[in-house]
């Protein structure tokens, strides 16, 4: 079992391996000249007036949250998911209640105008 | 006949014949990455130029033309360019997190080959939480974006880093929650056992019990993939290219690459999950091998994911939120209610 996943760790090496080399490759027969000019940023041809890792309005943080919420849900429902058919009718009824409240919880975000992109 | 899984068995006990255990593991998984690994380079050269071709076909162009049969070399050509063009890493850029990002991006489209099912046996790593797998690893492009977005220190990037984000995680739900009805039909997690749940025919494939399920996911995943009419990160007429602004040369490259490595992922998904993966229409064409089929299938779908790039106007960011949270994820519950049902209804 730990030898299946051991293939997804060799994996990372050779994905990485693959990029480095091209890069290196790359760097063999590029030329290489750069001049303050070329280094600006781009800003449609304009000398950039300010610093961009600036304090920025990162508008999607309500979403962040739910999604958060509804990812570790989805977690809970897989396992659920792959047993349902032995469980049966029990196992559907807990599950409803479960995604229930769960989608009460968007309907209160959405009346709240949390999902709302402003 | 002309199955592809007899060949890396043949090799794979040629090699356990005259090495140890432990080495025969690590050789193997070495060569299916890199086998692996040549194969996506080709795929992606090949679907450089059919998306050309097909953009232009359906605009009434012509296409690339000159660089070989209609045009075939000119990725080719393309890729020469990349190569030779200067690096230019701006002077102002967060230097690590600019240099990684290309390369987590590449790294995570390319860590969801492990687990799929290319063919009858055809599979590297048969993993029992194969679905799962893959949602979780190719995820990992939405911190590579981020990254590329903060990294290039430019107004233009970073809003496109930052509207991915938004955009990704978004879709991220409905897209996990459609295919949670395949999984309840095929009660496994498994690449190979969903595949084999839906053997016989065609009338056993799951698009015919999941038509929402299969709408849902390939509307989320088409997002997920930043494609047309999803393609808000990248925007070309207002943000120039969004993340990737200030990346040239080979770095921009990998980011090119990963976006037509997840297109066939996603259309290698919608196959396994909803048209039968790699089994035959009907069992009378089973002559045909299976790697056949799934490639097919998959070159289908990525036919159609070109097809919506050219049918639909790029959508607005606030409908593009308001569509996966309003409409994608109730209508993904209300699949899953009703697959619950129709399991308990039909069971006998």
């Amino acid at each position: 079992m730990v030898g299946n996943y051991g293939y997804a760790g060799v994996w990372v090496l050779v994905g990485i391996g693959f990029v480095l080399f091209t890069f290196f490759f790359a760097r063999l027969i590029r030329p290489q000249r750069p001049n303050p000019n070329k280094l600006k940023n781009y800003e449609c041809g304009e000398f950039p007036f300010s610093d961009s890792q600036l304090q920025f309005n990162v508008r999607y943080y309500i979403f962040a949250l739910i999604f958060v919420i509804f990812d570790v849900e989805v977690v809970f429902l897989f396992p659920w998911a792959v047993v349902f058919k032995s469980l049966g009718l029990f196992a559907f009824v807990e599950m409803l209640i479960f995604i229930a409240i769960l989608l009460f919880g968007l309907a209160y975000a959405w009346k709240k105008g949390a999902l709302k992109w402003v | 006949m002309l199955e592809l899984n007899v060949i890396f068995e043949a090799v794979h006990r040629w090699l356990e014949g005259i090495l140890p255990q432990g080495l025969v593991t690590l050789i193997s998984a070495l060569g299916t990455g890199g086998i692996v690994l040549a194969f996506l380079s080709i795929l992606a050269l090949f679907l450089v130029w059919w998306e050309r071709k097909v953009s232009a076909h359906m605009q009434q162009r012509l296409g690339p033309m000159r660089t070989g049969w209609h045009g075939v070399l000119q990725t080719i050509a393309d890729g020469v360019k990349l190569v030779q063009k200067e690096d230019l890493i701006p002077s102002t850029a967060d230097r690590p997190v600019y240099f990684w990002a290309p390369v987590i991006c590449f790294v995570a489209a390319f860590m969801a080959y492990l687990v799929i099912p290319f063919g009858r046996g055809l599979i590297v790593q048969d993993l029992n939480i194969g679905i799962l797998y893959i949602i979780a690893i190719t995820t990992f492009t939405v911190v590579s974006l981020l990254m590329a977005g903060w990294g290039s220190n430019n107004k233009w990037a970073l809003l496109g880093g930052m509207r991915s984000a938004a955009q990704i995680v978004s879709y991220e739900v409905p897209l996990t929650l459609s295919i949670l009805g395949a999984v309840m039909l095929a009660e496994t997690l498994s690449m190979v056992g969903i595949v084999q749940s839906q053997a016989g025919g065609f009338w056993n494939w799951l698009i015919f019990r999941q038509p929402i399920g299969f709408i849902v996911y390939y509307i989320a995943a088409t997002a997920e993939a930043n494609r047309t009419p999803f393609d808000i990160p990248e925007a070309e007429q207002e943000l120039v290219a969004g993340f990737n602004v200030e990346y040239s040369g080979m770095k921009f490259a990998m980011f090119f690459l990963a976006e037509f490595v997840n297109m066939f992922t996603i259309s290698a998904i919608a196959v396994t999950l909803f048209f039968g993966g790699w089994n035959a229409p009907h069992p009378i064409f089973n002559f045909v091998p299976s790697w056949i089929w799934f490639m097919g299938k998959s070159l289908v779908s990525v036919f159609i994911l070109m097809w919506f790039r050219w049918t639909y106007p790029r959508i607005r960011v606030d409908q593009l939120m308001g569509f996966a949270w309003k409409f994608l994820l109730p209508l993904a519950f209300l699949n899953i209610i009703l697959t619950g049902l129709g399991v308990l209804i039909f069971r006998n």
